[in-house]
């Protein structure tokens, strides 16, 4: 550590003003709430399936570029993979049923995996170009995302929910490097910015506060809110927090837990492209930037402890004014520092709480 | 030596494979490629697969034997070989200091952890000017052996090849011994293992330095086919293809590390030169394939491809008869000063505002079978996690052989002769009988991992899987030694964790509902082993509820109700007290 703050001190020289301060808080929050939605994310999609979201970086890109490529009047390719994986997800659940094929269970299917893509491409086929109305734009960007985020869980996930954390994590960071391919393929190495969702800015002595970033606060405030009504006070909100305490549980009082499954990355997904449409107006996204941002994001969620939610979202804005200030400091180690700030959480958390005996596989 | 024929035949085909005439240079560059990775894989088959610690940092190691050797072939001329100590030595520290943070995490705080090291170690090898920054540090030189200059892939090949053999074998080697047992138990949780002695802790360090060792090896191998070192393949997506190359290949197997990264590179390979054909030339198609591929592969054999392949071959690995010759000594104990075993005075454990044993008091003498009974809840398994030091007590005295036991640790209580079953059965399913009942005789070998590595145990061993073998014939199931304890029936599971417990050579047996399960007479078979065990000089303290079995067996009972002691007595006495017939019948009986 002392190298790098001698490094620091020597590229710097650098004296902090109420000015850079204020900015750098404001900058920190604001990138700490977007780690925080992430987080957040993270944390439902592990408690409800035990899946570490390696793609929720890719919801993240899919998205922001999207929404950047709908504002530029263009299909998104994105409209069209999930169609393709709506098609692969009845295809599995048809093979999943098809000793007990019911007319309900196969309409069903049927309505979420072939028509609601299909509906979605149709809309955004129709829509883009045709308009450039921004709320119009984000709501398809979260359509497609949804849907992709929902036939992820259907193809990828459920078939392996009963498998141990690491396969399920092998296979989480085999759906990131497909989806970045794919995100490649969709959007090109050529990075793209979105339009702001508000061009207003207020100004309060020497700070400007950009619209862009009132925002990302209320939105951000919103989504937790929101989660927090959900977890608290629906039958659904209820019947996840129940496969998260126990799946075995869960499932003899008829909870599905595979709908929980769905439901959570069906809401990760959201909170994931939400963020990107959300950062995607500050700076510019390429396809394969949404990795580092969603790892910010689990950093948020470790020092939280993956379980915690007020705590995760503390934490994310902690590491955004971190890494707000470790950038103007030493903005050569901003990553290093954001990356290893958890290590000392982890000890304090490891001394804190001894290890409680687990029966895994 | 029938074992290491299928290995002495790989190695022969892996020496000829360069001298094939024609064959395309380029193949060997792969089998390069493949070695380095399986050197990687191996390590984290035996941290990950083996020892359930999982790391997402590993490439990060690679890169540390990596750059130690860059940086000091390159600025200070030192040779190679010279480096090769060094490099591993840096490895193996950074292991230290990084194991010691996170191997104490459990879950998956781990992972996690050790993927933010992981990073942050990526963009410190990137930023760092000594280290060339990104584009890192090129012209190192390459391996020499006299006047063999070990430039093209084919003659480092040999160097490679003959480190991934030699790892292979020393790891095997390392699994199967008194070390080895402990690793292996270390994913099954570690209060069972701690329960006889093993230093759980410091076998996570040991698997995690072991394979940040392997990796560092891997990284100064590389670093001398490339001659050239930059921060690309030492970041968070090498390491995560590590990880794959272990679960595709078979994470619990040593051999399933190299079939991994064969398949891992060889696809990747494949994908990259010929999608680009079919589809036309643009985007990373092989990276969409390779993840599509590798989800449909774990939804196939999510344990991986080695047990899939194995499982197909005809012949079975045959067992060998256990030579039951071998001496073992006696656990090293002082001797016993006093009447007493154990002595609970005043033992309070509160969860909470739960009383679960309520100031407690009573003990086990010498040459005597005490019960503790009561109701569900009564605190009874909860009293034995004190008497263990699972659990701290919240007040009160314990004390074993005239020892206060108060902030001991699960291990000293193992040393001071009391071993314990759980009501839970804790064994480790994939292992055999033979090799969990060994895990009892922890304590009573020496060798270390060192020695293990280059089979130099084998007496020390020998001695261990003896003792194991006559516990085992003790409790009658020499028949089931070789199958794997998950395939017992539950009551052949808990007679089997017996075995073990009397594999510590302990002065006091603690036994939690050893009944269960079983059949009538295997429970009579049961008393009559106590009995004998007792008349032998052992003591044993028995949680049990089957009320037949504790009246014929024990000397003496204490009954627990809601966690106090209302209760004790021989079995006529404790048959016909109120107390204890109202806290099992109900007040109006």
């Amino acid at each position: 550590m002392a190298a790098k703050r001698g490094r620091a001190d020597a590229e710097g020289g650098r004296s902090l003003n109420t000015t850079i301060l204020l900015f750098l808080i404001q900058d920190g929050i604001t990138n700490g709430a977007i780690y925080a939605l992430l987080g957040l994310a993270l944390v439902l999609v592990f408690a409800v399936t035990r899946v570490i979201l390696i793609p929720q970086g890719e919801f993240i890109t899919y998205g922001a570029l999207s929404y950047a490529t709908l504002a530029a009047g263009q299909v998104p390719g994105t409209a069209r993979l999930a169609v393709v994986m709506g098609l692969v997800a009845f295809g599995f659940d048809v093979f999943a049923a098809r000793k007990s094929l019911h007319a309900r269970a196969l309409l069903r299917a049927f309505t979420v995996n072939i028509v609601f893509p299909v509906v979605v491409l149709l809309l955004t086929m129709w829509l883009a170009g045709r308009q450039n109305n921004i709320p119009v734009n984000i709501t398809l960007s979260l359509l497609i995302v949804a849907a992709i985020g929902l036939f992820l869980y259907r193809i990828a996930f459920q078939p392996i929910a009963h498998t141990s954390v690491l396969v399920l994590l092998i296979a989480s960071v085999g759906c990131h490097l497909a989806m970045q391919g794919f995100g490649l393929v969709f959007f090109g190495a050529e990075g793209l910015r979105g339009p702001t969702i508000s061009d207003a800015a207020i100004t309060i002595g020497d700070l400007r506060i950009s619209g862009q970033s009132l925002v990302v606060y209320g939105i951000t405030a919103a989504l937790i809110i929101a989660l927090w009504l959900f977890f608290d006070f629906t039958l659904y909100g209820k019947a996840l927090r129940a496969t998260a305490v126990n799946r075995l549980g869960a499932r003899l009082v008829g909870i599905r837990t595979s709908l929980s499954g769905q439901i959570a990355f069906l809401l990760a997904s959201v909170i994931g492209a939400i963020s990107g449409i959300l950062i995607v107006p500050i700076t510019t996204l390429y396809y394969d930037t949404g990795f580092i941002v969603g790892l910010k994001g689990f950093v948020a969620a470790i020092i939280g402890g993956l379980i915690s939610y007020p705590l995760t979202a503390v934490a994310a804005l902690v590491v955004g004014i971190v890494e707000a200030f470790s950038s103007f400091y030493a903005s050569n180690y901003k990553e290093v520092i954001v990356f290893t700030l958890i290590i000392p959480v982890l000890v304090l958390r490891s001394l804190a709480a001894p290890e409680v005996e687990e029966e895994k596989d | 030596m029938s074992q290491r024929l299928p290995v002495v035949i790989f190695a022969v085909i892996m020496a000829v494979l360069p001298l094939i005439p024609n064959i395309p240079p380029f193949w060997i560059v792969l089998l390069d490629n493949i070695g380095l990775a399986a050197l990687v894989a191996m390590g984290l088959v035996l941290l990950t697969g083996v020892g359930g610690l999982t790391s997402f940092g590993q490439a990060a190691f690679c890169g540390f034997g990596a750059y130690t050797t860059a940086v000091l072939s390159t600025h200070y001329g030192l040779s190679p070989w010279l480096t090769l100590p060094l490099s591993l030595l840096v490895s193996g520290l950074a292991a230290v200091v990084l194991g010691i943070v996170t191997v104490r995490l459990s879950g998956h705080y781990l992972p996690l952890g050790t993927l933010a090291w992981g990073l942050g170690l990526f963009y410190l090898f990137s930023k760092l000017e000594f280290l060339g920054r990104n584009d890192g540090i090129s012209a190192i030189p390459p391996l020499q052996i006299g006047s063999l200059r070990m430039l093209d892939p084919g003659t480092i090949y040999y160097v490679i090849w003959i480190a991934v053999i030699l790892a292979a074998l020393l790891t095997t080697n390392l699994l199967d011994s008194r070390t080895g047992r402990a690793i292996r138990a270390l994913r099954r949780g570690h209060v069972a293992a701690e329960a006889f002695g093993v230093q759980t802790a410091r076998a996570k360090l040991l698997v995690f330095i072991y394979a940040a060792v392997l990796a560092g090896l891997s990284g100064w191998l590389y670093a001398h086919l490339q001659r050239a070192a930059n921060p690309t393949p030492f970041g968070a997506h090498a390491s995560i293809e590590y990880l794959f190359i272990a679960v595709v290949g078979g994470a619990g197997y040593v051999w399933g590390g190299v079939l991994g990264a064969a398949v891992v590179v060889i696809l990747k390979e494949v994908l990259q030169s010929y999608l680009p054909l079919i589809f036309g030339g643009q985007g990373q198609l092989e990276i969409i394939v390779f993840g599509i591929v590798l989800v449909a592969l774990l939804h196939f054999a999510p344990s991986g491809m080695w047990p899939w392949l194995t499982n197909l071959l005809p012949f079975k690995r045959s067992a060998t008869r256990t030579d039951t010759s071998a001496e073992l000594a006696p656990r090293a104990a002082a001797p016993l000063t006093s009447e007493v075993l154990l002595k609970l005075e005043g033992a309070r454990k509160q969860f909470g505002g739960v009383i679960a044993v309520n100031d407690v008091s009573f003990s086990v003498g010498t040459r005597e079978i005490v019960a503790l009974i009561g109701p569900n809840g009564a605190g009874k398994s909860t009293t034995f996690n004190l008497v263990t030091r699972v659990l701290e007590s919240s007040a009160g005295r314990i004390t074993v052989c005239g020892t206060d036991i108060d902030g001991a640790t699960p291990q000293q209580i193992a040393k001071l002769g009391v071993a314990r079953t759980f009501q839970h059965v804790k064994l480790i399913p994939d292992m055999t009988v033979l090799e969990n009942v060994a895990m009892g005789a922890h304590l009573r070998g020496h060798a270390g991992a060192i020695a293990s590595m280059l089979r130099l145990d084998r007496a020390d061993e020998a001695g261990l899987l003896a003792e194991a073998a006559r516990q085992i014939a003790r409790v009658g199931l020499s028949d089931q030694i070789d199958q794997l304890a998950g395939s017992l029936s539950l009551g052949q599971q808990r007679i089997v964790e017996i075995a073990r417990a009397l594999c510590v050579d302990p002065v006091l047996l603690l036994l939690d509902e050893p009944a269960a399960g079983l059949r009538h007479m295997e429970k009579q078979q049961l008393a009559a082993l106590l009995r004998q065990l007792r008349d032998g000089g052992m003591s044993v303290l028995l949680v049990e509820h089957d009320m037949g079995f504790v009246m014929d067996l024990a000397d003496r009972i204490v009954v627990l109700d809601f966690g106090t002691k209302i209760a004790e007595g021989t079995p006529d006495v404790i048959k016909s007290n109120p107390d204890v017939i109202r806290a099992y019948l109900g007040a109006t009986a």
